[in-house]
């Protein structure tokens, strides 16, 4: 299949951008499935901007912390690890695996880790396949606009009559 | 004198709980037939769809559409009522985000049927004998049904709506504000929430403490709520966090917990997903956190059952992940 995965990784600013950082000066390789987007904690990586990473077609989502009692806001990565714990039972019950969603506590000296955590996530995403999120249905059209009467079309497509 | 406003009341996928929280203005009634007449409402009136049909293009005023859209009937309606009316309100939690019949998208039609035509204990059907939406007799007369869909829509997914009125139904004191508005005849901005932007808690009169913590989840028979404490940090499941105000807390006065039905702030991207936020991220953190293995969050976090019914009661329809895909069970959908 002519299937590349998309993930998207949260890094938090102290300790595992930093990792990720090292990683790449080091010329670790990795597989360029992934996609960065830096915050300042675990902890500011909001359950809703998850969702929508899977609603607009990730395949797998990695967020990264410092490791438990080191992260610079203190607390910031116990509410994080709550969570994600709860968002994976949540993602299962809508019908994704909760694998495509992964906790990892990298520090600012772990490249290597970081290298390991992308190559192995990435194929354990390649095994899982693509999201069932990602295929283009009539809810995308209505997501993308959701007050236009386009629907109908796609909604008689979508449920045929008995 | 000036003419009267035309109004009507149009009935979706509904459990008519909005109807009758409608009647149930009581006195105020007397008052809007003085001004307004009620040209099409299925629930006190006789009315035929085809009489709605014949109508004039934009010729009633005010339309409240209660009820989801789940089958084709409610969505001609739909459509129907929005070229009818000038102004178009979706009525209750359904009409706004799917409500409580929106957590069908957790299923499908074919499982949805299955249960309601065979698998009902009182249900003897061994040649699978279900509605269809078109049957023809030998001399060819055709009688037709609606059309049931997959999934459970808001009425904005189909038809441009003005106003919004959420609650499961919406209460006596909102319907008499949006009244107030329509008969003072300054309309807000088209697309306006007739609520406030402020979440439940804000107006919640229960005292909270400054850092607040959960140490166990209870279900609300489990225990006896100090009446006068945040339900919460109780244990309790309430959605207060992430509900919008404008019930006046009524569940919470008669010491139950809110479960979301007046739907999130316009601040939330997703009603389920920043209630979780708050609640997982109070749950039970103390000075021993290190020591607690990822197999310690877990059975923490799974206290709470059902965290999808719970955070989505009304709102699913209108969630990031809007119904759910069968990836464990390699299922097409
Ligand atoms: S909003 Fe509530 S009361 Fe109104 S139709 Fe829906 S379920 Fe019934
Ligand atoms: S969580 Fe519930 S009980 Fe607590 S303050 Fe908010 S609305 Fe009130
Ligand atoms: S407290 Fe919550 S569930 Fe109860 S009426 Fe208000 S918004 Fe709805
Ligand atoms: S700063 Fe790294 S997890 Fe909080």
């Amino acid at each position: 299949m002519d299937w590349e995965p998309k993930i998207l990784v949260f890094c938090c600013n102290w300790c595992s951008y930093a990792g990720a950082d090292l990683a790449g000066i080091a010329r670790l390789q990795m597989p360029t499935n992934f996609r960065m987007i830096k915050v300042m904690c675990s902890g500011r990586v909001d359950p809703e901007f998850i969702l929508s990473a899977f609603s607009k077609g990730a395949d797998g989502v990695l967020v990264s912390g410092c490791h438990l009692a080191d992260c610079h806001y203190i607390g910031g990565n116990y509410r994080t690890r709550r969570r994600i714990a709860l968002l994976k039972i949540l993602i299962e019950q809508y019908g994704l695996n909760p694998k495509r969603l992964r906790l990892e506590w990298i520090s600012a000296a772990e490249g290597q880790k970081f290298a390991q955590v992308i190559r192995e996530f990435t194929e354990e995403i390649k095994a899982l396949g693509p999201s069932p999120f990602k295929k283009k249905s009539a809810l995308a059209v209505v997501e993308a606009s959701p007050t236009v009467a386009k629907v109908s079309t796609a909604v008689a497509e979508a449920s045929p009559g008995t | 004198m000036a003419e009267k406003m035309k109004l009507a009341i149009i009935r979706g996928a509904t459990c008519s709980g909005c109807d009758v929280e409608i009647v149930d203005i009581n006195e105020r009634l007397v008052e809007v037939l003085g001004i307004a007449d009620i040209v099409y409402a299925a629930v006190i009136m006789d009315t035929k769809h085809s009489e709605l049909e014949a109508m004039a293009d934009g010729s009633i005023d005010i339309t409240f559409y209660h009820g989801a859209v789940r089958d084709s009937e409610n969505e001609h309606l739909a459509k129907i009522a929005r070229k009818k009316s000038k102004t178009l309100i979706a009525f209750g939690s359904c009409a706004v985000y799917g409500g409580i019949p929106g957590l069908a998208n957790v299923t499908n039609k074919e499982e949805i049927f299955k249960v309601a035509y065979q698998d009902t204990p009182s249900t003897v059907n061994p040649d699978f004998v279900v509605p269809l939406p078109e049957w023809k007799d030998e001399r060819g007369h055709v009688l037709t049904l609606p059309r049931f869909y997959d999934d459970v829509f808001s009425l904005d997914d189909f038809v441009e709506v003005d106003y919004y009125l959420p609650g499961c139904p919406p209460l006596v004191t909102q319907i008499n504000q949006a009244l107030d508005v329509i008969v003072s005849g300054e309309l807000p901005p088209k697309g306006k929430v007739l609520a406030s932007e402020k979440t439940l808690c804000d107006e919640c009169k229960r005292e909270k403490s400054e850092n607040m913590r959960i140490e166990k989840i209870c279900r609300p028979h489990e225990i006896e709520p100090d009446p006068e404490k945040c339900l919460l940090e109780q244990g309790i499941i309430c959605l207060g966090p992430a509900t919008r105000a404008g019930c006046e807390a009524k569940c919470i006065e008669a010491n139950m917990p809110c479960r979301g039905c007046l739907g999130a702030t316009a601040a939330a991207i997703d009603q389920g997903g920043s209630i979780l936020s708050a609640i997982a991220s109070i749950l039970d953190i103390t000075d021993k956190e290190s020591q607690m293995s990822e197999e310690d969050i877990y059975k923490l976090v799974s206290q709470i059952k059902d965290p999808l019914g719970t955070f989505y009661r009304f709102s699913m329809p209108k969630s990031l992940l809007r119904r759910t895909k069968k990836e464990l069970e390699k299922e097409k959908v």
